[in-house]
């Protein structure tokens, strides 16, 4: 593919992390003028640090990574705008209140938006997500003075949102269809840990439950939700937290092919010419085996922009994701987790598992049982080294490998205590034929050795 | 394994509720407030000691016990709810009042010192007691900083409670506050010996190696006088280098320095309020710099003028040091430095003032293996960081890069890596090989702030 040339017009709508880093990179690279459409906010900000505003911690200027100077420096021109409808045989986009934009390449970073399931009374004042800035000053309106709040779903945004509202002082109650909290992604020790630390800090969970419906007051505002269980209960607020949808409506009469999200290939290349999608809107044709069809995630939304921006540059490249990383922090206890660890260990795994006396803490390497190679990396409490996790499941590290390397992994601040020694007790106790490292490698030597670091030096 | 069953599922009370003690802490800080009024203002009608003091002794059992009782509600992520809701740490009235009434403090104790005898006198016998010799203003003040240090040093104690490097480092700046700037200076006087503090130096207690000093301190300090001599020129253009080399200027900005003690305890409620636009970056070295220039001139001036005995310079040497005093000493370290804390930040002094700072910073930058390490890709530009970052770094700049963040003015109180949600931040002592080099698993931009 040709690189964009410089009197080209690369028009992105959306203005999250995937669209900020497309134009970053493709500016790097070259001339050509770019704009940056979104509905939402004039400035691109992080979309995870909604909750720190609600919370008081920052204020919206704050979580905003790039200042005005930025932009205009970097030439990325920014409209704040909607876009009504994409019109692909003029290469046009009409918008709301703007004139029409011309693009010569056009890419869809439109993200989504909380995914309701026709539930009776969803639409009733009080019952919301949290995705969107708007949704943001929606929740400030809809809790302001209220006492009772449910959550539907048991995932992060459910457990962001639970914060939140304790934060206010506000009863919280979270309707979970697992056994455990976020029990479909994590191991049962690591979910029973999780549950039991949001249990205290005073959060109600409702275990294999769902919403039946949610019921009104005189005022059509919900006064209760009833579950399928048939338990009433009254509450003020009703959060949606049970997944994403991309927001992908406006594109119906494009001639762009849709399924749940916009259908792009391993090039992010859509049925249109010149238009492409990525992040939370785009959906894989043919994902790779075990690959989702969608990747909803802030580090997925920038590592699908730095693929798509080398193709738009003239490199054009696969996306290739890499080892899976991720991370998240319920109240106190933040999480990580390199690689693949399934909710439902089998029958070839095994794993070393760790955790404190308080279960505030915990790690677990998963290996496969006949080759003893690292499948992944659990962490709750404890922080790892994100180059050295990734340079172990990259190179395909068994877990005797890993073990020579392991005192050079942890991140955690200094004058922390190190908990590498139980880990390794129990590695040597399960394998009493191995033998200890015969010398202790420093993070600064494997990093040098293996070539862990950028090669640019700018700072 | 533990299960659901055995844990305790009690809800933390919100964070606004005021409880029995709590209430306690304040109906005695009120006390205590007023106690050191009456002090102030009727030591005619009342033994200034009884109400001064006891004022004061009041105040500080009433602040621990609000402090105690607060910090220990909320869990270790709760401590920074609602800071930019309340007013007293938004900038609202309260912070206002609050500033001025710091501001008019430092004000009368430079410049109208005779306005605060009631509570000098009130300070008598702990001087007397301490020092042998009677109160005056500097000790009055030397009193409620510590105070301050130490009463605020267990807040940040408990605030931080879960992190190691946060309970060293503060004990750390209490102990050296206590220690070194308030009682052995104290006991040096009460055996006659120069007032010296060890923890201070040159280029920041400027007049440390000014030739006056040192003749003063050798004339009348004996061998203890040689020592603090030694001491210091060591401690400015030895120890300060190799410690700066290992560690980063924070084992002295964060650990050691008293106006640092003073931020980390005292200061923090404020430090989210510090200006991380990239405007004050430009004034921050556009006036740091040309102070520690001053500093360094002002010290050659008068060593020149005392060799040539005065024939060289006349008085101009004099009138430098003395217009660096006024200046630099009093209006910026003192009125400004902790008057402006509930409005600009509580590191104004250190970052746009201190020659120390400037010095160390330099340092730093460009001979040290200290460092802050980004984790891989991990982070999620949220700005925990910058917002809480005291010297108005923006650390997210460089965390959403993979980047290492090596700045100048960074005093390493780890405060971001602290507030981080996914840990993705370390203070550490590495390598200079390698340094700058951030991860590889992300991109980065190639424009500098600074431009």
């Amino acid at each position: 593919m040709e690189k964009i040339k410089a009197d080209e017009h690369l028009v992105i709508i959306g203005n999250g992390i995937a669209g900020v880093t497309l134009a970053q990179r493709v500016r790097q690279g070259s001339d050509c003028r770019i704009t940056m459409v979104s509905a939402e906010s004039r400035l691109h900000f992080s979309r995870t640090a909604l909750m720190y505003v609600y919370m008081g911690h920052m204020r919206f200027q704050d979580i905003v990574p790039y200042a005005d100077w930025y932009w205009q420096e970097q030439q990325i021109e920014l409209v704040h705008d909607y876009v009504e409808r994409v019109e692909t045989g003029d290469k046009k986009l009409v918008m709301r209140e703007g004139v029409p934009l011309h693009y010569d390449k056009l890419v869809l970073a439109t993200g989504s938006s909380a995914a309701y399931y026709d539930w009776p009374g969803q639409t009733l004042k009080g019952v919301q997500g949290l995705v969107s800035l708007q949704d943001l000053e929606l929740m400030e309106a809809n809790t302001a003075g209220i006492a009772q709040a449910v959550i539907v779903g048991g995932g992060l945004i459910g457990v962001e949102m639970a914060e939140m509202l304790r934060s206010r002082g506000i009863a919280v109650t979270m309707l979970i269809r697992d056994k455990l909290y976020w029990h479909n992604v994590l191991p049962q020790e690591e979910a029973q840990l999780v549950t039991d630390h949001i249990r205290q800090h005073g959060i109600e969970l409702l275990f294999q439950e769902e919403l039946q419906e949610i019921v009104a007051d005189d005022a059509g505002r919900v006064r209760a939700i009833r579950t399928r269980s048939g338990q009433e209960l009254p509450c003020q607020f009703v959060g949606i937290t049970t997944g994403v949808q991309p927001n992908v409506e406006f594109l119906k009469d494009a001639g762009i092919d849709i399924d749940r999200g916009v259908l792009v290939n391993e090039f992010f290349e859509t049925n249109q010419p010149k238009v492409y999608a990525l992040g939370d809107c785009a959906q894989f044709r043919n994902p790779a085996p075990g690959q989702p069809m969608l990747e909803q995630l802030w580090y997925t939304g920038r590592l699908q922009a730095e693929a798509l921006a080398s193709t738009l540059l003239g490199d054009r490249k696969p996306y290739e994701r890499g080892p899976w990383f991720n991370s998240a922090k319920f109240f106190d206890i933040e999480y990580q987790t390199y690689g693949t660890v399934p909710a439902q260990l089998a029958e070839q795994h095994q794993s070393l598992y760790w955790q404190n006396e308080e279960a505030t803490k915990a790690i677990r390497l998963l290996y496969d049982k006949e080759t003893a190679r690292l499948l992944g990396v659990n962490l709750l409490g404890i922080r790892y080294r994100h180059d050295l996790c990734h340079h172990w499941l990259q190179q395909g590290y068994t877990l005797h490998d890993v073990m020579q390397e392991l005192p050079a992994v942890n991140f955690d601040p200094e004058f922390f205590q190190r908990y590498e020694e139980a880990l390794l007790r129990q590695y040597y106790t399960r394998f009493p034929e191995r033998q200890p490292p015969s010398k202790n490698n420093t993070w600064w030597e494997l990093r040098r050795r293996f070539g862990l670091a950028s090669d640019t030096a700018s700072c | 394994m533990h299960t659901a069953a055995t844990l305790p599922t009690s809800p933390s009370p919100s964070s606004g509720s005021l409880n029995v003690l709590k209430m306690a802490g304040l109906v005695l800080i009120s006390l205590g407030l007023l106690g050191i009024l009456v002090a102030a203002v009727g030591a005619d009608y009342l033994s200034p000691v009884m109400t001064g003091l006891g004022g004061t002794f009041i105040l500080t059992v009433g602040a621990l016990l609000y402090i105690w009782q607060s910090r220990r509600q909320k869990s270790p992520t709760e401590q920074n709810h609602g800071i930019w809701q309340q007013e007293a740490t938004s900038r609202g009235a309260s912070a206002w009042v609050i500033g001025f009434v710091l501001t008019g403090f430092y004000v009368l104790l430079y410049w109208f010192p005779d306005t605060l005898q009631g509570l000098i006198q009130a300070t008598e016998p702990l001087s007397q007691w301490l020092r042998g010799r009677p109160s005056d203003q500097w000790f009055l003040y030397g009193t409620f900083y510590t105070l301050a240090i130490l009463v605020m040093g267990v807040y940040a104690l408990l605030k931080y409670r879960n992190s190691r490097y946060h309970i060293i480092r503060t004990i750390s700046v209490m102990f050296f506050q206590l220690g070194f700037a308030f009682l052995l200076p104290g006991l040096l006087l009460m055996l006659n010996k120069p007032e010296y503090y060890f923890s201070y130096f040159w280029p920041l207690k400027y007049d440390y190696l000014f030739p006056g000093t040192v003749d003063y301190l050798i004339r009348d300090g004996a061998a203890l006088g040689v020592f603090m001599v030694f001491w210091g020129a060591v401690f400015s253009f030895l120890a300060t280098p190799v410690l700066t080399y290992f560690y980063g200027k924070r084992w002295y900005c964060s650990w050691v320095c008293g106006c640092g003690g003073l931020a980390e305890t005292a200061g923090d409620p404020y430090r989210h309020l510090s200006d991380k636009s990239r405007k004050a970056w430009r004034w921050e070295v556009a006036t740091i710099y040309p102070i520690l220039g001053f500093v360094i001139l002002t010290t050659l001036f008068l060593w020149i003028n005392s060799w040539s005995e005065g024939r060289l310079l006349g008085d101009l040497s004099g009138g430098f040091a003395s217009t660096y005093g006024f200046f630099i000493g009093a209006m910026f370290s003192g009125v400004i430095g902790v008057g402006f804390y509930p409005l600009m930040g509580n590191r104004v002094w250190c970052r746009f003032g201190c020659p120390m700072a400037a010095y160390l910073g330099l340092l730093q930058k460009h001979f040290s293996r200290f460092r802050i390490s980004t984790n891989g890709a991990q982070c999620i530009s949220c700005g925990n960081c910058s917002t809480y970052c005291e010297m108005g770094i923006d650390v997210r700049w460089y965390a959403q890069q993979g980047k290492p963040i090596i700045r100048a003015s960074c005093v390493g109180c780890g405060i971001c890596a602290h507030v981080c949600p996914r840990g993705v931040l370390k203070l550490e002592n590495g390598p200079r090989e390698g340094r700058y080099a951030g991860s590889p698993l992300i991109g980065r931009d190639e424009l500098r702030i600074l431009g």
